[in-house]
């Protein structure tokens, strides 16, 4: 193209003009427009603020001794771990206002329910219940303490806690056994179960009392204890609340 | 519009198969955004079918080059639509240009759409327009004499010198063009590939994939445009230009064909912890509109009915039948592959342990009324636009398509 | 001066002196009561092994944070896992309760079952903020990653992004949204609310970078998890004892 360097061409004149006006535009709303006004950190700060704001329901647990005794209660029982409001619900504005405005307070047996049914995925040593044959119809705190809930009779048997396992050993060979047949328990483990736990059997000979060839116990699978599972305990292999074998 | 919508996902919630996360029976990018990618395919596809035109000279095709930018820049301007009509706050998107987070794909994109309408497609299409426009407004009077004025930037210049200088610009913008309309595109595969969260979506291919089918579906719009205008307009289909940008589209067909089989390959032989829960999404959510639509309308009979067009020797009457069969079919399946990656991305849950559903309103601002008056708009715009910048019978058209016979 | 004018003089100054300095120590009491973000970076530790599946963690999020009722918008929720000895593996989720109709299947069947809690992951290498187009969501300085309703644009591609399923569409402000930590909570020196009403202490929450805290006794003496490591999200809620079934 022969232009000489002064004669630009008149549509690329036209081009840039009409460039530089939209480029002008955009810095013109960029600067005129109230959020671009503000920087990042800015519309940060903001959010924040806002987010912190927000409108409290729960009070926390420790608010609740200010005028409770029932707390004091509870903080040796079996539900120590629980936050008042965990069965009282939101209590933020009764904190705030004791007279006026009043907490849950559940009486009726589907609220325990909720976390003592027995279901099978919960962790085993959680204390379940059947709702149907358990005392039905009756409210639980009729007989359990709510702020420190315990057992009317001490469970003899160990289904109270390990529900599923209780379960599962009743459908299996070893229904007639009871649990203390292959555990110690001592009496302990029922206050602080995590820390005192009870014995399981350590030696193959224990289930040699009825499964070794030599057992004079009548119609349990029998094996020699010898050469039957190389090196391995009995429960190693089988799961000695539902056996089973290959 | 709440209560509506929480009766649709109550309902959702019984189609369940499996185990979908709570918060997944609610599918977020909807037919809209179906729509948009599709659009966006059209406009990159039909710029590269007149960029090749341009940029290598190829004769035969000079008729449908302007109709091809005029289409482009039609399915240009209504593709934000769909988009500001599924936001949720669209008054504040401007955000996305004032105050973009960088580190966003999808912010990054705006002004790539920015840059190839404003410097690409406008500046080519004025530059290729320029003269005529003036010619135009000093024949005419009253409202278009003065439309044509304003889009000529009142320029009166129509000297030889100022042509050659049109004719350098727009061998130059093409140029930048041609990987801008790749960019363009490939950019909106990118923001679905770069989702690592979602394996159906997350894939180095997926911008590539996304390219190529924009390509086939953009050619496949201008044959079709072409074979319907013309005839419309009283003129006679010009078979050689035809017959060249189909084999343009016969052979983007085959490489879109080979990407999405290697696609496919690819992920059967990885064989990774998703492809049970895609497996079983792809027979039995997407059977219909990915093997059946996609697959075999929309790729393996245009394919064959292409590929015997070169082995065999047709009649004219019976080659536009059958171009014209395959470009619809070609349309239907583009649209079912961008429903397959957006909606099949969100049938299956991101814990691989389940399918859910997607319910299509039939009225409402995501509804398939919508949807097809999306669909049409870009039609309407295009005929305005080629009122008034009528894209035949210029004194340029008629030396190159009198030189080319 | 004699004694009686030096202590009438000694008290004009005492009186007014006790005041500006009861004045003084209580701003400087207010002073550190106001947020510090910086001498904090917050996380939780879920131990899978003692949530019971009563699902008053989800009810307790909802009521704190004004989240809507319906069964199709989470901050957290609960997931139950079921395997049976034949390897199948089947996950239900708790909506609040268990219902009465959740299947439980034979005793005999069931290999390992288990309630895994989830909710957002308040990753470090958060996905959701990388694609925010306007920069809605971010990490704040102590460890959160936060909404900015004015700005949000509803565009959706945060919750695309979210590996989690974390996230979800406010139907009344068409904002994105999700679990905060119970921010407001947190910054006052309260627990979440999940964490406060969780009945087992199967949920615990702390500051990591803190020497002295339940969050620090879990992260010694736990093998620690996190979800979906390898798409390097950086999650900092742990898991312990996480089964490999666990999406």
């Amino acid at each position: 193209m022969r232009t000489p360097f002064h004669k630009i061409p008149d549509s690329l004149i036209r081009i840039l003009v009409v460039f530089v006006i939209l480029v002008g535009l955009a810095l013109l709303l960029r600067f005129l427009l109230p959020s671009s006004l503000k920087d990042r950190p800015t519309f940060v700060a903001a959010t924040v603020e806002r987010e912190m704001a927000k409108p409290v329901r729960y009070a926390g647990s420790n608010v609740c001794a200010d005028c409770h005794e029932e707390f004091n209660l509870k903080k040796t029982g079996y539900h120590r771990n629980l936050s008042c409001e965990t069965c009282h619900g939101a209590a933020r504005d009764h904190a705030e206002n004791p007279t006026e405005a009043k907490p849950t307070m559940p009486r009726l047996r589907e609220f325990c329910v909720r976390c003592h049914t027995y279901n099978a995925s919960r962790p085993t040593g959680f204390p379940q219940i059947n709702p149907a044959s358990h005392n039905p119809l009756k409210p639980c705190i009729v007989c359990h303490n709510p702020h420190d809930p315990k057992p009317l009779t001490v469970p003899h048997e160990c289904g109270a806690c390990h529900a599923e396992i209780e379960r599962t050993k009743s459908f299996s060979p070893h229904v007639q056994l009871a649990c203390a047949t292959c555990h110690n328990v001592p009496e302990q483990h029922k206050v602080s179960p995590r820390v005192i736990t009870a014995t399981i059997p350590g030696e193959r000979e224990f289930c040699g009392k009825c499964h070794a060839k030599d057992s004079q116990v009548k119609e349990t699978p029998k094996i020699d204890l010898a050469t039957h599972g190389e090196k391995y305990l009995c429960w190693q292999c089988h799961y000695p609340h539902m056996p089973e074998v290959d | 519009m709440i209560e509506p919508l929480a009766e649709k996902l109550a309902d959702l919630l019984r189609q369940v198969s499996g185990y979908i996360y709570p918060n997944e029976i609610e599918v977020h990018w909807s037919i809209l955004i179906v729509v948009y990618p599709y659009l966006t395919g059209l406009v990159a596809g039909a710029f590269i079918l007149a960029s090749l035109v341009k940029v290598f000279n190829v004769k035969e095709v000079q008729s449908v080059y302007r109709l091809a930018l005029l289409t482009a820049l039609a399915f240009l301007l209504i593709a934000p639509l769909p988009l500001l009509l599924h936001l949720g706050h669209p008054i504040r998107s401007y955000e996305i240009f004032l105050n973009p987070n960088f580190t966003s794909a999808m912010a990054m994109f705006g002004f790539v759409y920015a840059w190839y309408l404003m410097v690409v497609l406008l500046l080519e299409i004025w530059f290729t327009y320029r003269r005529d426009i003036i010619l135009w407004s000093q024949r005419e009077k009253g409202v278009m004499r003065w439309i044509h004025r304003i889009v000529a930037l009142l320029s009166t210049d129509v000297s030889d010198e100022g042509v050659v200088f049109d004719k350098k610009m727009v061998k130059a913008i093409t140029i930048i063009g041609i990987p801008s309309a790749f960019l363009l595109h490939g950019y909106v595969g990118f923001i679905f590939g770069s989702i690592k969260a979602n394996p159906w979506w997350s894939s180095v291919l997926m911008p590539i994939v996304f390219l190529f089918s924009a390509i086939v579906s953009g050619i496949a719009l201008v044959i079709l445009l072409y074979m319907v205008i013309t005839p419309f307009r009283g003129g006679k289909i010009d078979m050689p230009c035809l017959d060249k940008m189909s084999s343009y589209l016969f052979y983007a067909v085959i490489v879109d064909f080979s990407l999405e089989l290697l696609d496919f390959i690819h992920r059967l032989y990885q064989s990774e912890e998703s492809i049970k829960i895609l497996s079983e999404m792809v027979m039995n959510k997407l059977f219909i509109s990915l093997g059946i639509i996609q697959v075999l309308l929309g790729m393996l009979v245009p394919l064959g009915i292409m590929v015997s067009i070169k082995l065999f020797k047709f009649q004219d009457e019976l080659r536009k039948l059958m171009y014209f069969v395959s470009v619809i079919l070609i349309q239907i399946g583009i649209f079912a592959t961008r429903w397959n990656v957006v909606i099949g991305g969100q049938m299956f849950s991101k814990s691989f342990r389940g399918l859910t559903a997607y319910k299509m309103d039939i009225t409402g601002l995501e509804g398939l009324l919508t949807t097809l008056v999306l669909l049409v708009l870009p039609f309407f715009v295009l005929a305005i636009l080629v009122k008034i910048l009528p894209p035949w019978d210029t004194t340029e058209q008629a030396r190159s398509t009198a030189h080319a016979r | 001066m004699d004694r009686r004018k030096f202590v009438t003089k000694l008290s004009f100054l005492l009186v007014p002196g006790g005041v500006i300095g009861t004045f003084l120590k209580n701003a400087s009491a207010r002073a550190a009561e106001l947020y510090n973000p910086s001498k904090h970076y917050y996380g939780m530790g879920i131990q899978v092994n003692k949530c019971i599946g009563c699902g008053r963690c989800v009810e307790a999020c909802k009521e704190e944070n004004a989240v809507p009722k319906d069964p199709f918008y989470f901050r957290t929720w609960v997931e139950r896992y079921l395997i049976k000895k034949d390897g199948t593996c089947t996950v239900q989720n708790i909506d609040g309760r268990i219902s009465g109709s959740v299947e439980t299947g034979n005793e005999k069947e069931i290999m390992r079952s288990f309630f895994v809690p989830k909710l957002c992951n308040q990753c470090d290498n958060p996905p959701c903020v990388q694609v925010c187009p306007v920069g809605a969501t971010f990490k704040t300085e102590d460890g959160v990653v936060l909404v900015d309703d004015n700005r949000c644009i509803g565009c959706r591609y945060c919750i695309q992004a979210c590996p989690y399923g974390a996230r979800y569409l406010d139907p009344e402000r068409e904002t994105a949204d999700k679990c905060t930590f119970c921010y407001h909570r947190i910054t006052k020196g309260m627990l979440p609310a999940c964490v406060e009403v969780c009945p087992t202490q199967a949920r615990i929450f702390g500051d990591v970078r803190s020497s002295a805290s339940p969050l620090t006794r879990f992260k010694r003496m736990n093998k620690l998890h996190v979800l979906k490591p390898s798409l390097n999200t950086e999650p900092k809620v742990a898991y312990s004892d996480l089964d490999g079934e666990v999406r």
